[in-house]
């Protein structure tokens, strides 16, 4: 062998090697906060680097049908985890619950309420935010809420709808709602002031569970399994309930 | 006596305005400079479209501008005729003229629509969109459309400058009659010394943002210390009055109060007003009359001073028996030859004579 | 299909409505900007066409700040007895106004500067006062800059959306403007409705553009200088 072609195939080599060891993961953008803090301690403990990239579930999952190159899926939902498994995207039975989000009911102003469900009922608000039930899971569930408690149709002209449930913050934040349905992982990001906050009983609605999956992609790269299994250990379920997570 | 007043002093970049002059408020007063001497200014300041620090404007008893008061344009009562005809585009012939007429009081209306049409033939041009009017019918109707907001003064900033000659030519006769039907005082900018023979009675010179003299239109034109119009093309505008028309030799007498020239066959009423321009290479010196010439018009004149245009020429300044002035240009070596000086009297031979009105 | 005309009518109202405001708000600014030539004249050009550099949901967001109860406008609003503006339609026509600012502006400006000062004097001189000159003379000789100015804000408040979604709060018959109609379906798979809005705000915004632009034409060929 002529040393050129040895010394070509070492870089050759080397290169594949490192990739082996780089993962590409798509986050659903709620989780960004949490994910950060995740995959430093990822990296620190296993070597493996991460590329990640950060959208909505949606996006994202349009994306993956389309033959982006993320190796391992983390939604916001259920639903299109699933569905990637049943489309052959993502590796069957690869999928499961790394988090559960938690819904509540927030106001910038510290003595709005005590208790958020007597003030739900009382109605005493000009608006009441959520984000929108058809396109985000926790307008679902703060739909689902509402009508567990009876309140849906009276409050409806009043319901403010945000694109996102990031939106739907942002009309609390700024006070433009006197309340809002949000999540509490958003709280415990908040810079701000506490204000009124009801964690409200996940009885009251179906669970907002977020799945991961790996994907086709991602079958192959010893880094993709890693950070499944390092979602699944006690050191991140401790980080991501700190975020405002539920986990299983 | 009403007069106009006029003083503003107006620093424009390095460029220093320092006008004062006072003229009878009758008749055309001209404005006369080369271009960049400031004349544009001092119309655009007495029209109130410009606003000196420091200024007074005065038409009779009214003052439209001085230390303390300064009456914006659209409250002075007068008739601006810019340099473009500038009519408005969007409104017809007719909405143009009646543009200003609308806005001033009926019953300070004093000049008829019909009137000023008939003057500035205009009638047939009233239902025209103005963009399909040619550049000398345009600038009758803008004419025509300061008038009839029967204004105390108007104001024409070089009105003709933008015509050809053959344009001018037939627009002049306009101007000329508007003096003597309407009679409203007039202040004409322009840098073209026949166009103010023709027109003013009264001339201001300007130079360089400063007057640098003011008086008699026919008198100051042939001031030889003045720098008009290049001095090889200087001319003499007299004043005379129509006395005889000659129909075998085809010829108008113009009577110069004691002396006569002729001119081609005119058709004018004896005993009108004319004027007539005689220049300065057709008019040569004797001693003597001569009557063995071919030359009609010869005219008594004594010698009032010289100057040297280039060192083969010189223009010689005369005075008329009337006291009007002529000019005269010859070879120096004539000049010479005829020993020529001061006080000399001797005759004009006028080989051609123009009528202007 | 039950098809819901309510957001082609509130955008159509909505367009109508920041289109007249926008032309009585931004005429005298483009007056001012084509006429002054004082030193912090293009500063205040640049601040009217911010709105076009910053991303619509950034704005929106500034806006749902400023409009807030404790924000500045928003005081303003309440002390005037009105309330708060962001989800409501007034709360849209104020952001619409704020911004399609530019498109109302510019154009109106390059109508104003292209007409020069002396049409202005020539009326100043034929006893016209300033108010007068302005709507005898500016405004006949600037319509091709006010039918330009309309067709852009209209066209662009019709097509809005980032600021909309912002600060509308996605409320049927008030905030729910055709744009968010269309994304709210498309979000949630609706396609066939999604289809409908989308090709009737085209086809409608195709024919009042080409209208515009005829009637425009032919009074710009008729008043050729």
């Amino acid at each position: 062998m002529k040393p050129l072609t040895i010394i070509l195939l070492t870089i050759l080599l080397s290169v594949t090697n490192a990739a082996a060891e780089e993962v590409t993961i798509a986050i659903a953008a709620n989780f960004t906060d949490v994910a950060r803090i995740l995959a430093k301690r990822f990296e620190q403990q296993t070597g493996h680097a991460t590329r990640i990239s950060y959208g909505s579930t949606g996006k994202l999952y349009s994306q993956i049908e389309h033959g982006a190159p993320f190796e391992v899926f983390l939604a916001a939902d259920r639903a299109r985890p699933q569905k990637a498994e049943k489309e052959g995207l993502a590796v069957t039975g690869s999928g499961f619950v790394y988090a559960r989000g938690k819904l509540v009911l927030w106001s910038l102003k510290e003595s709005l309420f005590e208790q958020g469900e007597r003030y739900l009922n009382e109605g005493d608000f000009h608006h009441l935010a959520l984000a929108n039930p058809k396109t985000a899971p926790y307008g679902l569930a703060a739909q689902q809420v509402m009508q567990h408690l009876g309140i849906l149709e009276r409050t409806r002209p009043r319901l403010v709808r945000g694109d996102s449930i990031a939106q739907t913050f942002q009309f609390v934040a700024t006070g433009n709602a006197e309340a809002g349905f949000v999540a509490l992982a958003q709280i415990k990001a908040w810079p701000g002031e506490n204000g009124s906050l009801w964690e409200i009983p996940e009885s009251y609605y179906a669970p907002i569970d977020q799945a991961a999956v790996l994907l086709n992609k991602g079958r192959d790269n010893p880094a993709a399994y890693a950070f499944l299994d390092f979602l699944k250990s006690g050191e991140a379920k401790q980080v991501i309930q700190t975020y405002g997570y539920g986990v299983e | 006596m009403s007069e106009i007043e006029v003083q503003i002093s107006n620093q424009l970049g390095d460029f220093d305005l320092d006008v004062a002059f006072s003229v009878p408020a009758v008749g055309v007063t001209a404005l006369f400079g080369s271009s960049g001497s400031g004349k544009t200014s001092v119309l655009r300041t007495i029209a109130g479209l410009e606003r000196p620090p420091q200024g007074l404007v005065r038409i009779s008893e009214e003052v439209w501008q001085d230390h303390r008061r300064f009456l914006p344009p659209h409250r002075r009562a007068l008739g601006y005729v810019f340099q473009e005809a500038s009519l408005f585009p969007h409104l017809s012939v007719r909405r143009n003229l009646e543009y200003g007429m609308r806005r001033v009081a009926e019953k300070q209306r004093l000049i008829a629509f019909h009137d000023v049409v008939e003057l500035l033939g205009i009638a047939g041009l009233l239902k025209r969109e103005t963009h399909k009017l040619s550049g000398g019918e345009r600038q009758r109707v803008a004419i025509a459309r300061a008038l009839l907001t029967s204004p105390k003064l108007l104001l024409m900033d070089e009105p003709l400058s933008a015509l050809d000659h053959g344009a001018k030519q037939l627009i002049l006769p306009y101007l000329e009659s508007l003096h003597d039907e309407f009679g409203i005082p007039s202040i004409y900018v322009s840098h073209d010394p026949n166009e103010v023979a023709r027109l003013a009675d009264r001339m201001v010179l300007l130079d360089q943002g400063k007057v640098i003299a003011s008086g008699d239109a026919a008198n100051l034109l042939t001031r030889l210390d003045l720098p008009l119009s290049g001095y090889g093309d200087a001319s003499a505008f007299l004043e005379g009055t129509v006395s005889s028309h000659d129909n075998s030799y085809h010829l108008t007498w113009i009577s110069l109060q004691g002396n006569r020239v002729a001119v081609p066959r005119e058709d004018l009423p004896v005993g009108r007003h004319a004027r007539v321009q005689i220049q300065a290479r057709d008019v040569s010196l004797a001693i003597r009359a001569h009557s063995d010439t071919s030359i009609l018009n010869i005219l008594p004149a004594r010698v009032i001073d010289t100057h040297d245009i280039n060192p083969t020429q010189m223009l010689v300044r005369l005075e008329l028996e009337d006291g009007q002035t002529l000019l005269s240009r010859i070879t120096r070596r004539s000049a010479m030859g005829m020993g020529i000086h001061e006080g000399m009297m001797l005759y004009a031979q006028v080989k051609s004579v123009a009528l202007l009105a | 299909m039950d098809f819901d005309w309510q957001p082609v009518w509130l955008t159509l109202k909505l367009a109508g409505t920041t289109t007249v405001l926008l032309l009585i708000i931004g005429t005298p600014i483009a007056w001012w900007l084509a006429r002054t030539h004082v030193w912090y004249k293009q500063a205040l050009a640049a601040v009217v066409a911010l709105p076009l550099v910053l991303p619509p949901t950034v704005l929106g967001f500034y806006l749902l700040i400023m409009l807030a109860p404790d924000g500045p406008v928003g005081q303003l609003t309440q002390a005037m007895g009105i309330g708060t503006l962001p989800f409501t339609f007034e709360g849209l026509v104020f952001a619409s106004v704020l911004y399609s600012l530019p498109f109302a502006v510019q154009p109106l400006q390059n109508a104003f500067e292209a007409l020069g000062p002396r049409p202005m004097e020539v009326a100043s001189t034929l006893r016209a006062s300033p108010w007068d000159r302005f709507l005898t003379v500016v405004i006949p000789l600037a319509r091709p800059g006010f039918l330009t100015a309309a067709v852009l804000c209209f066209a662009h408040t019709i097509g809005e959306f980032g600021v909309v979604l912002m600060i509308g709060g996605n409320i049927p018959g008030e905030t729910k403007v055709l744009s968010v109609a269309i994304y709210d379906h498309v979000e949630s798979l609706e396609y066939g409705q999604a289809h409908l809005l989308a090709a009737g705000m085209l086809a409608f915004s195709f024919l009042v553009l080409m209208t515009l632009y005829l009637v425009n034409g032919r009074y710009t060929r008729s008043h050729r200088p």
